[in-house]
C-alpha cells in the first residue's frame, strides 16, 4: 500500500529504507480533500493566526508611513550617498527576488524531474514566490529619485518618441521581473483552478460558493480538459524553468555589467541563481515547519519534504561557497589592482565584520546539514534556515555596499550608514510578506488537493 | 425511432464509478461499443481516460509555440526599431544595434507571450469559463471534484438511444446511472 | 553689555516685541522655505500681534523720531514681501559702459560683460561682471587688466552671492527701529556742527583700509572740515608686520612687488602668495605657473618654502621645511647670515642641510632669486627679507618697491589702540564706523564694545546688521560693490574703476555718498563724486573719452606705480623669535581663513561649503595640529580642546593635519559669528576671543582636552598615494597611476615618463566601429603642474551652473554637490609629505560607463562627443553614478534648490536649468557657453575659433591650468597640449577614453636635497 507513491516516483527519487514516505499511508481521496479544504472552510480562526496577522499588518502600516515620507521628502532620508548610490533598497530587492526562486523551482523544475514529493509543498511555495516578488517589485520603484516617473522604464509610444535604453540591465530587470511575476501568477492560478472547483462544491455559504465558483470558471474535470490542462501545466513548467534561472541571472547583470570592482565578474549569474535557491528553500522551511505544525499537516508535509529541502540547501550552499572562493581567487589571479584591493577591503576594511559574519552564517553553519540527525530535526532546520536567510541578506550587503564605498579613486571613497527609514521600509516588506502568507492560508487550499489525490496508490489505473 | 425524438430532451446519460480503473474500462467499453460523443470526468487527471474516449491530441502546445514566437520576434523587433531606426543614440560608444544587449528582453518577451497565450489558449479550447453546464444538475456529480469518477454519453451522439444506451451502461456495473437534463 | 545695548526693546518700549526682533527672527531662519515658515510661526505669537497693533499708524506716537506709516509699510515690504524684488530690476541711471570691445580670445554673447573692480583689503581686484537683463550673475577675471591677467579668486567669484544675500541690511535704523536717510542727516546736523566748533576733536571715523583715490580725497575733505578728527583704518587681517618691516628696513612704508616671471629661485618665508586674498595673488599665480612649465627645461623655477601652517602655496614647493611660525625668523636669519646679511643665528641641526643647499642655490642665481615673507611673520623677518633681496640683487629684478597702494597706511593695531584709549577717556563724541565690525573682530584685549558704548553718538555704515550693530544708534545700510560707483588701485597701483551693475537693491547710499554727506553741504551722487574726482585728475585731452575708456576697460592703462628707490638701512637687526607671551606649551598660529577670510565672508554659503585648500575641510574652522603632536598629546580627530591664552579661553575641535609643524596649532579666524546671518551664525568657534593686540599672529597657549566626538565635514579626507590607513596588505595606491610625476631631471631624460607603467588599451582594439566626431570635438586638459589648488574653479563652477549648497550635515553624509572637485593627495608620511592637486570635473568619456547603464537614456553622447545629461529625462536610479569610475556625478537626494528666496531667483544663471529633487547632475563642460560659441560661429558662417569657448573653471583659474577647445582643430591650444607626452588620462586602463586629460607633475628639486626628502 505504502509502496504506492514510490511506484509513481521515478528513478530520480529511488527510495531507500530510512526514507520517510511522501504521504503517510491510510488516506483516501476524501480524507485528503477534506483535510486540506476544511483548513480553509470550516476551521475556526485561531488567536495565533490573528496575532500573526496583526503584527504583519502593523508592519505594513509602518511601510505605508515610511513610503509616504519617502515620496514627500526624497530618497535623501536613506543612508545612500555618492559614492554609495545604492543601499538597502537594492539589497532588499535582490534578497526578496532570490527568495521567490524556490517556489518556481519546486513547482516547475521538480515537476519536470518527476519529483512527486513536490506536490504537497508546491502550492504555498508558489504563493511565497508571488509575495516575495511583490515585495521585491516595490524597491526598484521606491529607490528612484523621481518614482512618479517610474513608468518611463517601460516601452510605450509617446509624443517625445523616447524609449527605454535597452542596453541597461535595469531595463532587463523590468522585463525579467515583470515576466517572472506574471508567469508565476499564471502557473499558480492554473494550478488552483481544479481545487477552486473542489472548494466550490464543498463551500457551505452560497457567498463563498459563488466566489470559488467564479475562480473555478466552471471546471468539471472533463478528460478532455484534463488532457489540455496537463499539456499546459508541463509546458508552463518548461517555460518557468529557464525563466527562473534567467531572472536572478539578469539581476546579477545589474552588477556584472558594470565596471565596479567586486561587481564586474563573470561568476555572478550561476552564483546568484544558486544563492537565490539557497535562500528560497530556507524560506520554504521557515514557512513549512510552522504551517505543518499548527495545521497538523505532518501526514502530507512529511519529514521527507523537509529533508529533501535541507539537501537542496546544502547543495546550493556549496555552490555559493564555491562562488565566494572563486571571487577571491579571481580577484588576485586577475592581477588587477582594483580587484585585489576590493577583496582586501572586504576582508579588512570598514565592513569586514559583515563579511566574516556572512562567511560564518552562510558557509560554516549550514555545513551541519551534512548530519542526518540535524536534517531530521525540525527545530534545527528552522534555525539554520533563519541563519541562511540572514546570511544571504548580508551577502548582498557586502556585494553592494563594500564594493561601492571604495572603488577607483580614493579621493571619492565614502561610507554608508543605514538610517531608520532604511530599516522601516525593510521591516515593512517583511510585514507585508507575513500578512500575505497569513491571509493566503486562510482563503486558499495551501496544498494542491488534486495533486495530492494523484499521490494515492488507488489513483493508479490498473491495467487488466 | 419514435423515442429518438425524445433524445434532445436530455443532455445525456451519466454513470458514476468509484475508481479510476473502472472509469477507464467503462470508457474503453463505450468507445468499443461505438459511442463517440462522450466524456469522462475525474477528480484528477488520468491520461488513460482521454485516450479511452479517443481524445489523443491537444493543440495547446501549438498555441504556446506560436505565442512564444510572436513574443520573441516582437521583442527583438521593438528594440531593433527603437535603437536603429526610430531614435538612434550614441550610448557610451556602443553600436546602435547592440544585439547582445537585446537578447535578454527578447527572451523574457518570448516566455511571457508563450505563458499567457498558453493559459488563455487552454481555457479557450476547454470552452472555459463556463459557469453553467447541464452536468451540474446531476446531484451526485458534485463529487467529481472530490472522489467520484463519471462517464457521460451525450444524447447528441448518433448512436445514442435512451433505452439501449441505458442498458449498455448497466452492463458497466456503475454505482449509479442518471439522466442529465438540459 | 547686552543690557546697555540701545537696540534692546527695553530702550524704546519695555517688554514688547520689536520690529528689530521680528527681523532677527526672520534672519535666524536657515533657508528660503523656512524663512517664510518662520514668519508664520512668528505670526502665531501674541507678541507679534501686539507689535503690529502698536506699530500701526494710529499708535504711531510710540515710534521714535515720528517716522511715518510709509516707513512701517516699507519695512514690512522690505523684510517680508521681498518677492516683489524679483520683478523689478532697477538699472542704474548713470551711463554705465558695457564691455563691447571683444578681444580675440573671448566672445561675449548676449549676456553683457562689464569691467569693474572688487575692493578687497586695501586693494582693488579687477573683475568682469556678466549681466543678464541687468542682473549681475557671474564674476570673471578681466583679461586685459595688468594686475589680473584674466584670472580671478574665490572671493571675487563668491562676491555675487554676497550681493544677493537676503541677510544684507535693507534699511536705515535708529536704535533698531526703521528710519530714513533724511531723518539721519537731520539728526546728525547738530552733532556735526558742534564738532565743527571744536574742529572735530571729538569725531572719529573707523574704516577698513582702502586704496580708492576718490575716498582719499573725501578723507582729505574730512580732515579739512574737522582738522582735529581722526580717521582710523583697521582690519583684523592686517599687514602691520609688512608695514613695520618696511619701516625697519627703509624707515618708511613701501609696497613690495615681486616679479616671479624673472625668478629662478623662490624662497617663501611663510609667504602664502598662492592663495586667494594675498595682494597680487592673481598676478603671482599666473607668473609663477608660467615659470613652472617643465618644457622650459633648466629655466623652470625652483621653489623653496619655509612654512608653518600648511597652505596650498607650500604644497607647490619643491622643498618644504615645516617649522613653527616662531621658528621661521630663526631659519630666516640663519639663511640671511650665510648670505652675508646680519649677525644671524645658526639654524637648528635638522635645518642645516636645507639651509646649506638653499643658500648655495640662491647665491648661484643672484639677480634671479626672490625671498617672499608672509604677512603673519614679525617685522624682523620682513626686514631680513628686504635685506636678503638686496643682497641677492633681487631689487629691480624680481623685487620692485613702490609707494604704498593703501591710502595713508598706519600700523593699524596702534591706531585702533589709540581710538580705544580715546573712547575710554571720553574724548570721542561721535564715532562713525565705515564698514568694519570691531565688536566682532577687534583684538580681545580692547574689549571694544565696552569702550564704544561710552561714545555718546555711534553711527554704523555697513552691509550687515552685525555684532557691532547692537552697539550703535544709527545704522546706515550700505551698498555692495556691484551697486556703487567707485575706484581703487590694484596691487601694482593700476587705477581701477568700479562701476555698478544694478541700482542698490535696498535703496542704499554708497560709502562715498555717505562720507560726502558728512562734509558736503549738499548731497552728491556717487557717480558724480567719483567722476568729478577723476575730472580733476585726468587733465588735458578729452576727459569724456578718457573716462569712457577707463570705465569700459575697468582700469586706466599704464598707471601702475613706478618703482621707487629705497635702500635698506643696513642689516643691523637681531631677529626676535616672533611676538609671543604667556607660558610656553603650545604655539598658536592665527591665520585668516582661506575662504571665509576674516569673517566678513562668513555668510557666504559657497565659500563655507568649498573645501579649504589642502585641508579639505568645510563648514568649520578647527584646531589644526600635526598628527605626531596629536598622538603625543593623545588627541584624535574630533576631540574638543580648550585653548587658553593668558586666561582667555576658547574651545575648538582637533583636526590632525599632515605637514603641520609639531608642538603648535593653527586656528583660522572668521568663524563663530553670532550676528553674521543665517549661514554664518553658529558655525565654528571664534578665535578672535583669544587674539590680543600684542600677539595677533603667534601666541603661546595651553591646550587641554575638554570633549570629543566632534563631527567634521571633510568631503575627501586624507589620501596618500603611497601609504595610508588602508587595510593591511593593501598595495600602495600609486599602482593606480592617478598622480604621475617626475623630477625635472628625469623628465628631461625621459619625457615619456607619464606612460611608463600604464596598461592602456590601444584605440583600435575594439569590436565596434568607433563613432566619428567630424566637426567639433571638445576636450580639456588640466595641467597639474600649474594647478595651485586654490579652489577658485570650484566656486566659479558653482556660480556658473546654479549649483545648490547642501550644508554641513549633508556634506558629512557625502552628498556635496559641487560638480568640480580638487582632489588632494599626499605622498610620504605625515611629517612633511609632498602634496598634489588634481581638479576632477566630468571626464566626458567617449566610452562613458554611465550612459550604458541608464535605463531611460537620460545621459547620452552628443555629436560633439560630450556626455550630455538630460535632467528632464532622469528618473534618479543613480546607477550612472555607481558606474562612474571618477565619481563626478552629483545627485539631488533632497530638495536643495531654494525656489522661494527672491534674491536667489535674480542671481541664477538663466542659461542653466535648475535641478530639483531626485535628479542626477554633473559637469557639462559649460554646455551653455559651448552653445553660445557654436551659435555665434554659425551666424558668421565659420567654424568655432580656438579660445572662443571658455569654460567657467578655465576662465576663473588664476594659474591658467585649464585649457579647453576643439580637438579636431589641430592648431588649437588643447590639441597641442594633448599632443605632449606629459598628457595622460585618469584610470586609462579602464578604456573609458576621457576627453579630460591631465598633464603630469614635474618637480624641480635641488639634487642635493633630493635624497633626504625623496618620498
Amino acid at each position: 500500500m505504502s509502496q504506492g507513491p514510490e511506484e509513481k516516483t521515478g528513478l530520480l527519487d529511488a527510495p531507500w529504507q530510512d526514507e520517510p514516505p511522501v504521504l503517510t499511508p491510510g488516506q483516501s481521496y476524501g480524507s485528503v480533500t477534506d483535510q486540506i479544504a476544511d483548513a480553509v472552510l470550516t476551521r475556526p480562526i485561531g488567536l495565533g493566526w490573528l496575532a500573526g496577522l496583526a503584527i504583519g499588518m502593523g508592519l505594513v502600516a509602518l511601510l505605508g508611513a515610511a513610503v509616504t515620507y519617502l515620496f514627500l521628502v526624497g530618497v535623501g532620508i536613506w543612508g545612500i550617498n555618492i559614492p554609495v548610490g545604492w543601499g538597502f533598497a537594492i539589497i532588499n530587492f535582490v534578497w526578496w527576488i532570490g527568495i521567490g526562486h524556490a517556489g518556481t523551482l519546486i513547482s516547475a523544475i521538480l515537476l519536470l524531474l518527476k519529483q512527486t514529493w513536490r506536490n504537497s509543498i508546491n502550492r504555498f511555495a508558489e504563493a511565497m514566490t508571488l509575495f516575495a516578488v511583490a515585495c521585491a517589485g516595490m524597491f526598484p520603484l521606491l529607490h528612484m529619485g523621481r518614482p512618479w516617473l517610474g513608468y518611463w522604464m517601460f516601452p510605450y509610444p509617446n509624443s517625445m518618441g523616447v524609449w527605454p535604453q535597452f542596453r541597461s540591465p535595469l531595463v532587463w530587470d523590468v522585463f525579467a521581473v515583470s515576466t517572472y511575476a506574471t508567469i508565476s501568477a499564471v502557473f499558480w492560478y492554473v494550478g488552483l483552478v481544479p481545487d477552486f472547483a473542489t472548494m466550490r462544491e464543498k463551500a457551505q455559504s452560497r457567498y463563498t460558493k459563488s466566489i470559488y465558483g467564479l475562480l473555478a470558471m466552471g471546471w468539471r474535470g472533463s478528460a478532455r480538459h484534463w488532457k489540455r490542462y496537463e499539456a499546459l501545466y508541463i509546458l508552463l513548467a518548461g517555460l518557468a524553468t529557464p525563466l527562473v534561472l534567467s531572472v536572478h541571472t539578469v539581476v546579477s547583470f545589474d552588477f556584472a555589467i558594470s565596471i565596479v570592482p567586486g561587481w564586474h565578474t563573470t561568476i555572478f549569474p550561476p552564483y546568484f541563481v544558486a544563492g537565490a535557491i539557497y535562500s528560497g528553500f530556507a524560506m520554504v522551511l521557515v514557512l513549512a515547519i510552522p504551517i505543518r505544525h499548527f495545521y497538523g499537516l505532518q501526514n502530507m508535509i512529511t519529514m521527507r519534504h523537509l529533508q529533501n529541502s535541507a539537501k537542496i540547501m546544502l547543495a546550493t550552499g556549496l555552490i555559493v561557497a564555491y562562488g565566494y572562493i572563486f571571487e577571491a581567487f579571481i580577484a588576485f589571479y586577475s592581477g588587477s589592482t582594483y580587484e585585489r584591493f576590493m577583496m582586501e577591503n572586504r576582508w579588512f576594511g570598514p565592513y569586514a565584520v559583515f563579511y566574516w559574519a556572512l562567511i560564518l552564517l552562510n558557509l560554516v553553519v549550514p555545513q551541519v546539514l551534512w548530519i542526518p540527525k540535524v536534517r531530521a530535526n525540525t527545530t534545527w532546520l528552522f534555525l539554520i534556515s533563519l541563519v541562511i536567510l540572514v546570511g544571504m541578506w548580508l551577502e548582498r550587503f557586502i556585494i553592494i555596499i563594500t564594493s561601492l564605498s571604495r572603488d577607483f579613486l580614493p579621493s571619492s571613497w565614502g561610507h554608508y550608514v543605514a538610517t531608520r527609514w532604511d530599516y522601516a521600509v525593510f521591516a515593512g516588506t517583511l510585514g507585508f510578506f507575513a500578512a500575505a502568507i497569513f491571509i493566503f492560508i486562510r482563503i486558499m487550499p495551501a496544498i494542491s488537493i488534486f495533486e495530492m489525490r494523484q499521490l494515492l496508490p488507488e489513483s493508479e489505473v490498473k491495467a487488466k | 425511432m419514435s423515442h429518438k425524438a425524445l433524445s434532445p430532451a436530455i443532455y445525456g446519460l451519466i454513470a458514476e464509478f468509484d475508481t479510476s480503473t473502472e472509469l477507464v474500462e467503462a470508457a474503453q467499453a463505450a468507445y468499443a461499443a461505438g459511442y463517440r460523443k462522450m466524456d469522462a470526468y475525474s477528480p484528477f487527471p488520468i491520461e488513460e481516460a482521454s485516450d479511452a474516449i479517443g481524445f489523443h491530441k491537444s493543440r495547446v502546445p501549438l498555441v504556446v509555440l506560436l505565442g512564444g514566437l510572436l513574443g520573441g520576434l516582437s521583442g527583438f523587433g521593438l528594440q531593433y526599431w527603437i535603437n536603429v531606426i526610430a531614435y538612434p543614440l550614441n550610448i557610451g560608444g556602443k553600436p546602435y544595434d547592440s544585439w547582445p544587449a537585446f537578447i535578454v528582453p527578447t527572451f523574457e518577451m518570448t516566455i511571457l507571450f508563450a505563458g499567457l497565450s498558453g493559459m488563455f489558449g487552454m481555457f479557450a479550447l476547454n470552452g472555459l469559463p463556463m459557469p453553467y453546464h447541464p452536468l451540474f444538475h446531476v446531484e451526485q456529480f458534485s463529487r467529481v471534484t472530490r472522489d467520484k469518477f463519471f462517464l457521460c454519453v451525450e444524447a447528441a451522439d448518433p448512436k445514442f438511444d435512451i433505452v439501449d444506451t441505458q442498458r449498455f451502461m448497466q452492463s458497466l456495473k456503475p454505482v449509479s446511472i442518471a439522466e442529465v437534463p438540459h | 553689555m547686552e543690557k546697555e545695548s540701545p537696540n534692546k526693546p527695553e530702550a524704546v518700549c519695555p517688554g514688547k516685541l520689536e520690529l528689530a526682533e521680528v527681523k532677527q527672527k526672520l534672519a535666524r531662519a536657515k533657508s528660503g522655505p523656512q524663512y517664510w515658515r518662520s514668519l508664520e510661526e512668528l505670526a502665531q505669537t501674541d507678541g507679534f500681534y501686539e507689535m503690529l497693533h502698536r506699530e500701526f499708524p494710529r499708535q504711531a506716537s510710540v515710534w521714535p523720531e515720528g517716522s511715518p506709516r510709509r516707513d512701517f509699510l516699507k519695512l514690512m515690504s522690505a523684510s517680508m514681501a521681498l518677492a516683489g524684488l524679483a520683478g523689478c530690476v532697477k538699472l542704474p541711471l548713470e551711463p554705465i559702459v558695457p564691455y563691447v570691445r571683444q578681444p580675440d580670445e573671448i566672445v561675449l554673447g548676449r549676456p553683457l560683460f562689464f569691467a569693474s573692480a572688487m575692493p578687497f583689503g586695501a586693494y582693488a581686484t579687477p573683475v568682469l561682471v556678466e549681466s543678464h537683463e541687468g542682473r549681475p550673475t557671474k564674476i570673471e577675471g578681466n583679461p586685459d587688466h595688468p594686475a589680473g591677467l584674466g584670472g580671478s579668486d574665490v572671493f571675487a567669484q563668491a562676491s555675487i552671492l554676497d550681493m544677493y544675500d537676503p541677510d544684507r541690511s535693507q534699511t536705515i535704523t535708529y536704535r533698531g527701529a526703521m528710519s530714513t536717510w533724511s531723518a539721519f542727516t537731520e539728526a546728525l546736523k547738530g552733532p556735526l556742527n558742534s564738532e565743527k566748533a571744536v574742529s572735530g576733536s571729538g569725531l572719529r571715523i573707523l574704516s577698513r583700509p582702502f586704496s580708492s583715490p576718490t575716498m582719499a580725497s573725501l578723507m582729505e575733505a574730512v580732515q579739512a572740515a574737522y582738522p582735529e578728527s581722526k580717521w582710523v583704518k583697521y582690519e583684523p587681517v592686517n599687514r602691520d608686520n609688512v608695514r613695520a618691516g618696511s619701516q625697519l628696513a627703509f624707515g618708511e612704508f613701501v609696497e613690495t612687488r615681486y616679479n616671479l616671471g624673472k625668478a629662478d629661485i623662490i624662497l617663501s618665508l611663510d609667504g602664502d602668495f598662492l592663495s586667494s586674498g594675498f595682494p597680487g595673488f592673481l598676478y603671482y599665480a599666473r607668473t609663477f605657473a608660467a615659470r613652472r612649465n617643465p618644457d622650459l627645461k633648466e629655466k623652470m623655477s625652483r621653489f623653496y618654502s619655509v612654512e608653518s601652517t600648511p597652505t596650498n602655496t607650500g604644497g607647490k614647493a619643491d622643498h618644504r621645511l615645516p617649522v613653527r611660525a616662531s621658528e621661521v625668523a630663526q631659519v630666516a636669519s640663519a639663511i640671511a647670515a650665510r648670505l652675508g646679511v646680519g649677525s644671524g643665528a645658526t639654524a637648528k641641526p635638522e635645518h642645516q642641510k636645507f639651509v646649506t643647499a638653499l643658500v648655495k642655490d640662491l647665491q648661484a642665481h643672484k639677480g634671479a632669486a626672490v625671498v617672499i615673507p608672509g604677512d603673519n611673520q614679525p617685522p624682523a623677518v620682513h626686514a631680513l627679507a628686504h635685506a636678503m633681496n638686496a643682497a641677492l640683487g633681487a631689487v629691480g629684478n624680481t623685487v620692485i618697491y613702490t609707494d604704498t597702494v593703501e591710502v595713508k597706511p598706519q600700523i593699524q593695531t596702534d591706531a585702533l589702540k589709540e581710538l580705544f584709549g580715546d573712547m575710554n577717556a571720553g574724548k570721542v563724541d561721535l564715532l562713525v564706523i565705515l564698514g568694519s565690525n570691531p565688536v566682532y573682530d577687534a583684538p580681545a584685549d580692547f574689549e571694544f564694545a565696552k569702550a564704544m558704548d561710552k561714545v555718546p553718538l555711534r553711527v554704523q555704515y555697513g552691509l550687515y546688521q552685525d555684532e557691532t550693530y547692537d552697539h550703535v544708534h544709527w545704522h546706515i545700510n550700505g551698498t555692495h560693490y556691484l551697486e556703487e560707483w567707485g575706484d581703487g588701485h590694484a596691487f601694482d597701483g593700476t587705477v581701477t574703476i568700479t562701476q555698478p551693475l544694478v541700482a542698490p537693491l535696498y535703496n542704499a547710499k554708497s560709502a562715498y555718498e555717505f562720507i560726502f554727506s558728512l562734509v558736503g553741504s549738499s548731497e552728491m551722487a556717487g557717480y558724480d563724486i567719483v567722476r568729478k574726482y577723476w575730472q580733476g585728475q585726468m587733465k588735458g585731452g578729452d576727459f569724456d573719452a578718457a573716462w569712457r575708456k577707463a570705465v569700459h576697460d575697468g582700469f586706466v592703462a599704464n598707471t601702475a606705480f613706478p618703482s621707487k628707490n629705497v635702500s635698506a638701512k643696513g642689516p643691523t637687526l637681531s631677529p626676535t623669535t616672533g611676538d609671543k607671551g604667556g607660558a610656553p606649551d603650545t604655539e598658536v598660529m592665527f591665520r585668516r581663513d582661506p575662504l571665509i577670510y576674516d569673517g566678513s565672508r562668513a555668510n557666504n554659503a559657497w565659500l563655507q561649503e568649498t573645501p579649504k585648500p589642502v585641508i579639505n575641510l568645510c563648514w568649520d574652522n578647527a584646531v589644526l595640529i600635526s598628527p605626531a603632536t596629536a598622538k603625543k598629546r593623545g588627541l584624535v580627530t574630533g576631540d574638543v580642546v580648550e585653548i587658553d591664552i593668558n586666561g582667555r579661553k576658547v574651545k575648538g575641535p582637533i583636526w590632525p593635519q599632515p605637514a603641520h609643524p609639531n608642538d603648535s596649532i593653527t586656528v583660522f579666524l572668521g568663524y563663530g559669528r553670532t550676528k553674521g546671518g543665517r549661514v554664518a551664525d553658529g558655525v565654528g568657534f571664534d578665535a578672535y576671543e583669544i587674539r590680543t593686540s600684542d600677539a595677533p599672529w603667534i601666541a603661546n597657549a595651553k591646550i587641554t582636552k575638554v570633549g570629543s566626538g566632534y563631527g567634521f565635514a571633510d568631503p575627501q579626507g586624507f589620501q596618500y598615494i603611497d601609504y595610508s590607513d588602508l587595510p593591511k596588505g593593501t598595495e600602495p595606491l600609486k599602482n593606480r597611476h592617478i598622480i604621475r610625476k617626475a623630477t625635472l631631471a628625469d623628465f628631461i631624460q625621459n619625457p615619456n615618463f607619464a606612460h611608463e607603467e600604464e596598461e592602456s588599451v590601444p584605440p583600435e582594439m575594439t569590436l565596434y566601429y568607433p563613432y566619428q566626431y567630424t566637426e567639433l570635438k571638445w576636450g580639456m586638459t588640466i595641467d597639474m603642474n600649474s594647478c595651485i589648488g586654490c579652489k577658485t574653479c570650484i566656486v566659479a563652477c558653482q556660480a556658473e551652473n546654479n549649483i545648490p549648497v547642501v550644508g554641513k550635515e549633508q556634506t558629512m553624509r557625502g552628498r556635496q554637490m559641487q560638480w568640480l572637485r580638487v582632489d588632494t593627495y599626499y605622498e610620504g608620511g605625515t611629517e612633511n609629505p609632498a602634496v598634489y592637486y588634481q581638479p576632477v570635473p566630468c571626464q566626458q568619456c567617449e566610452n562613458a560607463p554611465c550612459e550604458v547603464v541608464c535605463p531611460v537614456g537620460a545621459t547620452v553622447h552628443s555629436t560633439e562627443g560630450l556626455n550630455d545629461m538630460v535632467y528632464n529625462r532622469c528618473v534618479g536610479t543613480r546607477y550612472c553614478s555607481n558606474n562612474c569610475p571618477y565619481k563626478v556625478r552629483r545627485f539631488n537626494f533632497l530638495l536643495w534648490q531654494d525656489w522661494t528666496t527672491p534674491q536667489y531667483k535674480m542671481m541664477r544663471n538663466p542659461e542653466v536649468s535648475i535641478r530639483s529633487r531626485g535628479v542626477m547632475e554633473k559637469c557639462t563642460y559649460c554646455i551653455q557657453r559651448i552653445t553660445h560659441g557654436r551659435i555665434t560661429a554659425e551666424k558668421e558662417n565659420r567654424s568655432v575659433r580656438d579660445g572662443e569657448v571658455i569654460t567657467a573653471c578655465q576662465q576663473a583659474c588664476p594659474a591658467g591650468a585649464i585649457v579647453f577647445g576643439n580637438l579636431n582643430d589641430k592648431d588649437s591650444r588643447v590639441s597641442k597640449i594633448k599632443a605632449q607626452q606629459r598628457n595622460y588620462s585618469l584610470l586609462e586602463d579602464l578604456n573609458t577614453r576621457p576627453r579630460t586629460t591631465y598633464m603630469a607633475v614635474v618637480q624641480n628639486p635641488n639634487p642635493e636635497l633630493e635624497q633626504s626628502e625623496s618620498s
